[in-house]
């Protein structure tokens, strides 16, 4: 199958590549464009006058500036904490032998299924009474627990496959266990929890349902949810440029992670839904 | 077939003792991930079951009253209910019957490409890591009838005006809120039949080739079969996931024009009118619909789900 591409492959990858970055360029040129030519009736694609004045406003507005630093704090936080048991458990699961083990694996394959809406009314009852209700935990211990099944799925398939036979050997040449163990096994393991890291990340970066419903005010409200509220002055002309503009900057660290770890983010999103 | 087991030293001679020091050490390992997860979904999940059987507006904290099923027969008999649940399937159903055959389509161009692989990938990855409310807002202005760009470059089709309003009644709009859910996901899918299409064996398409099989024979009789178990987890997987569709619709129609999800229904009831009892009916009916739909599809392509991911 593997000779070289024809014709056909070239138009097809050129095809791809209009799907994948259309909506993304018309969000860029809508950030350049003045706000008025967003609001008049003005189809085209391109701005007829560029302006950097959108960038200017939106990275001075406190409401941006705040869900910015919520949405990195509790993407970070979350994704840290969830890899960590996340690696506990794809350990146990790839290693060691273990009645229940395919109970787990079934509970995590459920949880991912979820519908998330299904529990936002007994979790902001339950917020609101012990008090995290629009807190930093209260949306981090939800996106802990929904990146879990994906971060042991794809750490469990890439466990799997270390050759633990090595810490053995070198344990033979005379390394302790723990020196075995950092000098053999984290290297190996590494590549995946980071891979782990970066899905789990996109997770907590993208949420909106729990964003929206368990925070009230900037104090923890995440850019998706800030974007959603975003009306300006008048409500019945949303500032499109403004909103555009915010949405590009959302999205660079995105394509920041994309450009420089595409391959493991593509390895492990496949890794634990096919190889298995 | 490699088990655990399979991984693990075969000098180490295991004696009960071990196995049950081993068995003692995973239930440390594994408890705190599994007390999590379920912390965040099954108490809660008890928790609706519960309160679905009560009156219970958090406006009026305190009064809860006992209605026991009232709740689910004024849902089940509630005509917007349907309505929901009938957008939801739509939904679901178009775009992942579009998605499985545009994102093969991908998967077969991005088998084939041998420069430009990490071009390839890198935007293929963008449409997945972008946030969907920033999808939703782009495609939404895109589809807008003044700003947006999609009535004129489709002006040049018959049936489509060049001052369509797309959000100004029912079906324009779900054609709008698919579009934005397909664009989205495609590239997701054609990577999940990329890695099914890698594991089809070249010796027995070759095979096939020689023995003077067609372009549509080699599809139908060795690479289709052989990427069963991929399509079924991709097509399970994003069903599921359609089917809980909320961001897009609350960003481009708020559920104007009838536009609403059960998802965005049972937000509704929570959320906006604090009607607890009621929303929580509405969530133990959609977790069931999920059950029904995951079960279902499993059922139909006959493949034992936690084998195909976790076991082998």
């Amino acid at each position: 199958m593997k000779q070289r591409s024809g014709l056909g492959t070239w138009v097809g990858f050129a095809l791809i590549l209009v799907w994948c970055l259309l909506p993304v360029v018309w969000i860029i040129s809508l950030s350049f464009k003045p706000v008025a030519e967003t609001t008049v009736g003005s189809p085209q694609f391109l701005p007829k006058t560029w302006t950097i004045q959108n960038y200017k406003d939106i990275l001075d507005n406190p409401d941006f500036q705040h869900a910015l630093l919520n949405s990195f704090g509790i993407a970070l936080i979350s994704t840290a904490l969830a890899v960590v048991f996340a690696m506990f458990c794809a350990y146990a699961i790839a290693r060691l032998e273990f009645r229940g083990k395919r109970l787990v694996l079934s509970l995590a394959l459920a949880i991912a299924m979820f519908p998330v809406v299904a529990l936002v009314g007994p979790l902001f009852d339950l917020w609101r009474s012990i008090g995290l209700f629009n807190t930093w935990p209260g949306l981090i211990i939800p996106y802990m627990s929904f990146t879990l099944p994906l971060a042991i799925w794809t750490l469990s398939a890439f466990f799997r496959e270390i050759p633990w036979e090595m810490e053995q050997a070198a344990q033979v040449d005379g390394a302790t266990s723990w020196q075995a163990f950092r000098k053999v096994i984290v290297p190996l393991a590494a590549p995946g929890v980071f891979t782990a890291a970066i899905l789990t990340f996109f997770f907590a970066w993208n949420e909106f349902v729990l964003a929206i419903s368990l925070t009230s005010t900037t104090a923890s409200r995440t850019v998706p949810a800030q974007l959603s509220y975003f009306v300006g002055p008048d409500p019945f002309n949303p500032p499109y440029s403004q909103l555009a503009t915010a949405s590009v900057i959302v999205t660079i660290p995105v394509i920041i992670i994309v450009l420089l770890f595409q391959r493991r983010i593509v390895a492990g999103l496949t890794s634990g839904a096919v190889k298995g | 077939m490699t088990t655990a087991t399979a991984a693990r030293p075969v000098t180490a001679r295991r004696t009960t003792d071990r196995s049950a020091a081993e068995s003692r050490l995973a239930t440390k390992l594994v408890a705190p991930a599994v007390i999590l997860m379920l912390l965040v979904t099954a108490y809660p999940m008890l928790q609706a079951l519960y309160l679905s059987l009560f009156r219970y507006r958090l406006t009026t904290p305190g009064e809860r009253e006992f209605v026991g099923l009232n709740n689910y027969t004024t849902a089940l008999t509630d005509s917007l209910f349907w309505n929901d649940l009938f957008n939801t399937v739509v939904i679901m159903v178009v775009s992942v019957a579009v998605e499985l055959v545009i994102g093969f389509a991908f998967a077969m161009v991005m088998h084939k490409i041998i420069f430009g692989r990490g071009v390839m990938r890198t935007s293929i990855l963008i449409p997945y890591g972008i946030i969907t409310v920033v999808s939703a807002f782009a495609w939404q202005f895109a589809f807008s009838l003044n700003n947006g760009f999609v009535n004129g470059w489709l002006s040049w089709l018959p049936w489509i005006s060049p001052d369509t309003n797309w959000f100004g009644s029912h079906w324009p709009a779900m054609f709008a809120i698919i579009a934005s859910e397909i664009w989205k996901t495609t590239p997701f899918m054609s990577l999940l039949l990329l890695a099914g299409l890698s594991q089809v064996s070249e010796d027995m398409l070759e095979a096939a080739q020689v023995d003077g099989a067609t372009w549509f024979q080699r599809l139908y009789k060795v690479i289709l079969p052989n990427m069963r178990a991929a399509i079924m987890v991709a097509v399970l997987f994003r069903a599921l996931d359609a089917f809980r569709i909320f961001d897009n619709i609350f960003v481009m129609t708020k559920g104007a024009q009838k536009t609403e999800s059960s998802s965005f229904l049972t937000y509704r009831q929570v959320i906006e009118q604090f009607q607890l009892g009621m929303g929580s009916a509405l969530s133990v009916l959609l977790f069931l619909s999920v059950l029904i739909l995951a079960f279902g599809i499993v059922k139909l392509f006959r493949v034992d789900l936690a084998q195909a991911r976790g076991e082998s």
